[in-house]
């Protein structure tokens, strides 16, 4: 029997990890499936990638996918700030951070902000289902204001919507899916991927145990009855070549830094991702309308990340030894002579 | 006239901040330290921007007492707000020079006066209308040259070293020194002892560095890759020197690439955060805080603990608790850090005495934190950090670096992939890892705080998290005989003297005046935590140990006890110091004269 294996000359199960440990039917375990073929496709090598997440049951997920990469599962709302800094140490990792609403929208809130407005080179992905599931039922700050939680309290502070606030800090890329949507969430995971910048993907990922009932707003049957996308998204990667039949006019193409392209086939009104305010005005028409507005609200391919701003070389810091670290015998001489 | 005092004496400068005054008493004293001089400047400065009292005590001994000294033999009155206040300091028989205009109603009578007209010469003698407010303070440099006949090359050397990034600024500042010099020169005739003349034999191959100027040159020499701090007093000067050698000398000419990557987070949280990040990542990373940002690193210490990950962490102590004083100086974090965060943490803390070991440490614990995969503190102070000391020349390292146990890809072949993180493969505690990055199916594993077994993998076993525990424990044993001994000076004395850190100055000089006065006490000095079985042997050699601090709890001596024989633990007993000046010798020579009967 032969098995079909990618440009990595792996087959898809070497993208799998360990088994879940969460509910049965919670969105982040879609989530997670969306992200084994995603990272497959790309033909992503295990080695290169970094899984990376702060505290919570979307922190737990990057144990349940390429079981062979380096992963690190940190402490709360933080997942950023050990992103950036593996990230300057080795330039050559894919940076993957996973979060959720809890650690992204609370304590990880000044995290994730400053992470956008440095534009780290990363894929951040928000398992967002409104409430906290590990202790067991309370509100988060992404949950809409009026929804009611499982046992009958009524949220009654305006939520933290971590796109429009991406969008307000200049984030070089922000969509929002739902994890039920698998032909939207796996071409943004590879777009995001493929993306040299800080990449914010907001997935909205149903908690089936605490937060999936009526009067919520974060359930499956509320966000299949209100999800409009905004485009359909499809994928290019760099290796593959660009075979468009769609009819002139009805897709855009948005190529990034990597030579891959995103095609995005017009379902309604047209949105531009280039346009910053648009993207705005379309998260906001959509909250006023009660709609959940999901697809590629915004990208910059042009804007430089953090690493390239810095000055980071390619070649890894982590790698640099002793003779490109330290000054030479000759300069520490010079050197000390000056505190004479 | 009284006998000549020469070479031994204190000069005080009360100014205002933030009227570049500093760069006045820089100046004053590398023009003294050229004359072959020893100096051993202190600055006390208020955390505030500008318009506050500010003092430099800049003291000058034959020997190189490097202690503050809480006799002033010379006060330069430059402030009007503390001019009374000030006078109290000066020791019978000492000297005031002063602005003229401040009032002399009912001043003591046991000090002799030098009235200058400052504002009158800055205003008359001084062109520039933006600088004379920065070169009046030169004035008194002038005059203090005059009074203590300082040699103009000697003032023209101090100009010109304090100003070598920027030589267009000699000729104005030795104008204004001038103007001072002269004023001496016509207007007094010498009415007090103090003189300095040029010596030799002390300072020679020494030169003058700040600790936290030595930490940033020693962590460049240690490799750091990755740096993220977040600015805080007084630690942000070791970042600061460190970006400005990590330019000069970590730049790649050709392409602009930097070898050293140097992050301002957006607080002390991300800026650990970051530091571990790049540690797990195997590049050599550190942060730099203080009190209220070591505070907010405890949970990320506690990760880096119980994951396992390099990181160096410097704590440039000032005074706390909460906001505290946060520009002077104190002691009070080493119960702290040696076990921040919460649940058994437990850290490798390394307590450099001198700026040399500011340099050493700094440098070394780059090697202990990839050696042992754990956090490595760095506790320094404001007083060892800020302040000017006069040092030996630094050493170029022999040693490359030692990354530790780190399997690579060829490693793992030979393993055939057979390995596990937290394996104790050598029975020492210290486990090998893996770098992300490493071309091997074998190599991730995941990393976390939260429980795991010998594979890295989750588990809430009881056996197996108490297996880790003590593995931990094994890997800290192990650190305990690797890291910096104490240095024991010891002549068979009944009485000893434990101390750390800054201290050092104060405790040598206090040696020498004892001795002095026919009582000699030995001395061990602590440079790393866990202790040393040293202490424990130390304390058994004598009759009654003192263990020196600049904490309000006796903190050291709460761990030395901890760490002690039940029948050794009584001879130990403790002085403190933690009015957040750096400690004085008599702080130490008093308190034993009472308790030991020592002939004052």
């Amino acid at each position: 029997m032969s098995t079909t294996v990618n440009r990595a000359g792996l087959a898809r199960d070497a993208y799998k990890g360990a088994a879940t440990t969460l509910c049965a039917g919670c969105g982040h375990n879609s989530i997670t499936n969306h992200m084994i073929k995603a990272l497959y496709e790309l033909g992503v090598e295990p080695h290169l990638l970094a899984k990376m997440s702060g505290i919570g049951c979307s922190s737990k997920t990057p144990a349940y996918f390429v079981e062979t990469a380096h992963g690190f599962n940190g402490v709360h709302g933080r997942m950023p700030a050990l992103t950036t800094g593996a990230h300057l140490a080795n330039r050559q990792l894919i940076m993957l951070g996973v979060s959720g609403d809890g650690d992204t929208a609370s304590i990880g809130l000044g995290q994730f902000m400053h992470m956008i407005r440095r534009n780290v080179d990363c894929t951040y992905i928000i398992e967002d289902n409104g409430t906290y599931g590990l202790t067991k039922g309370q509100f988060s700050a992404t949950a809409d204001l009026g929804s009611v939680q499982k046992k009958g309290a009524v949220n009654t502070f305006q939520p933290i919507d971590p796109c429009a606030v991406a969008l307000a800090l200049g984030c070089s890329f922000v969509a929002r899916s739902f994890s039920g949507d698998g032909k939207q969430v796996v071409p943004l995971i590879k777009a995001a991927i493929a993306h040299r910048g800080t990449a914010i993907l907001d997935i909205i990922s149903p908690c089936v145990t605490f937060n999936d009932h009526d009067g919520s707003t974060k359930s499956y049957s509320w966000v299949k009855d209100h999800e409009e996308s905004i485009a359909d998204v499809s994928f290019i990667p760099y290796f593959e070549e660009v075979q468009v039949d769609y009819e002139p006019g009805t897709v855009r193409d948005v190529r990034l830094h990597d030579g891959s392209h995103i095609l995005l086939k017009k379902l309604g009104d047209d949105h531009d991702p280039t346009d910053r305010r648009a993207a705005i005005k379309v998260i906001e028409e959509g909250r006023a309308e009660g709609h959940l507005v999901t697809g590629l609200l915004y990208v910059d391919a042009e804007m430089s990340d953090f690493a390239t701003t810095e000055h980071i070389p390619q070649r890894p810091l982590k790698d640099l030894g002793e003779d490109e670290l330290r000054m030479t015998r000759d300069e520490f001489v010079q050197f000390m002579s000056e505190f004479a | 006239m009284t006998e000549s005092i020469v070479n031994d004496l204190t000069i005080q400068a009360a100014t205002v901040n933030g009227s570049g005054s500093q760069t006045a008493n820089l100046v004053l004293t590398r023009a003294i330290f050229h004359m072959g001089i020893p100096v051993a400047p202190k600055n006390v400065f208020p955390s505030n921007i500008e318009g506050l009292p500010t003092w430099y005590q800049l003291r000058i001994t034959p020997e190189g007492h490097m202690a503050r000294s809480d006799k002033v033999d010379i006060l330069i009155a430059f402030n009007v707000a503390t001019w009374r206040e000030d006078l109290k300091s000066v020791r019978p028989g000492g000297v005031v020079i002063h602005e003229e205009a401040f009032s002399t109603a009912d001043v003591r009578t046991d000090i002799v006066y030098y009235p200058v007209p400052f504002s009158k010469l800055a205003k008359s003698k001084i062109q520039s209308d933006t600088l004379r407010k920065q070169l009046a303070n030169m004035i008194y440099v002038g005059v203090v040259a005059g009074l203590l006949g300082i040699p103009w090359g000697a003032i023209e050397h101090g100009v010109k070293r304090q100003f070598l990034p920027k030589p267009k600024a000699v000729p104005v500042n030795l104008d204004a020194i001038k103007v001072g010099y002269d004023y001496w020169q016509d207007n007094f005739s010498k009415q007090d002892p103090y003189r300095l003349e040029p010596m030799t034999g002390v300072v020679e191959g020494k030169v003058l560095v700040e600790g936290n100027q030595a930490a940033a040159l020693g962590a460049l020499m240690g490799g750091v890759t990755v740096v993220a701090w977040y600015p805080i007093t007084p630690s942000s000067s070791l970042c600061e020197y460190l970006i400005a050698y990590a330019d000069r000398f970590r730049v790649d000419e050709k392409t602009g690439e930097k070898h050293v990557s140097v992050v301002q987070a957006e607080d002390e949280l991300a800026a650990v955060g970051m530091a571990i990040g790049a540690g797990w990542a195997g590049a050599r990373a550190m942060t730099s805080t203080s009190g209220p940002g070591i505070s907010l690193m405890a949970e990320f210490s506690g990760l880096a603990y119980y994951a396992e990950v390099p990181v160096v962490i410097f704590d440039i102590q000032r005074i706390g608790p909460s906001t505290g004083l946060p520009t002077r100086t104190s002691q009070a974090d080493i119960g702290f850090v040696y076990t921040l965060s919460h649940g058994d943490t437990k850290h490798l803390v390394l307590l450099p005495g001198t700026v040399e070991e500011c340099y050493e440490f700094a440098r070394d614990a780059f090697d202990h934190s990839d050696r042992f995969q754990t956090p490595v503190f760095v506790l320094s102070d404001l007083d060892l950090g800020m302040n000017l000391w006069m040092t030996p020349e630094f050493k170029y390292p022999e040693k490359g670096f030692d990354r530790g146990k780190v399997l690579s890809k060829q490693d793992l072949e030979k393993l055939a992939g057979e390995w596990g993180r937290y394996r104790d493969v050598d029975g020492d505690g210290v486990t090998y890892r893996t770098i992300p990055g490493t071309d091997h199916p074998a190599a991730g594993y995941f990393t976390r705080g939260s429980g795991h077994d010998e594979q890295a993998r989750y588990t809430e076993s009881a056996e197996a998290y108490a297996r880790n525990m003590d593995r931990l424990s094994r890997k800290l044993e192990t650190a305990r005989h690797a890291l910096p001994a104490p240095v024991v000076e010891e002549s068979g004395a009944s009485i000893g003297l434990i101390a750390f850190g800054s201290t050092h100055s104060a405790v040598i000089e206090a040696r020498e005046t004892l001795a002095a006065a026919g009582k000699a006490i030995d001395y061990l000095r602590v440079r790393a935590l866990p202790l040393s079985d040293d202490v424990a042997e130390f304390v058994r050699r004598h009759d009654h140990v003192y263990v020196v601090e600049q904490n309000r709890d006796g903190q050291l001596f709460d761990l030395i006890r901890l760490a002690l024989p039940a029948q050794l633990v009584e001879r130990v007993r403790s002085i403190r110091h933690y009015n957040g000046q750096p400690i004085p010798a008599a702080a130490i020579t008093e308190p034993l004269i009472q308790l030991e009967a020592v002939p004052a």
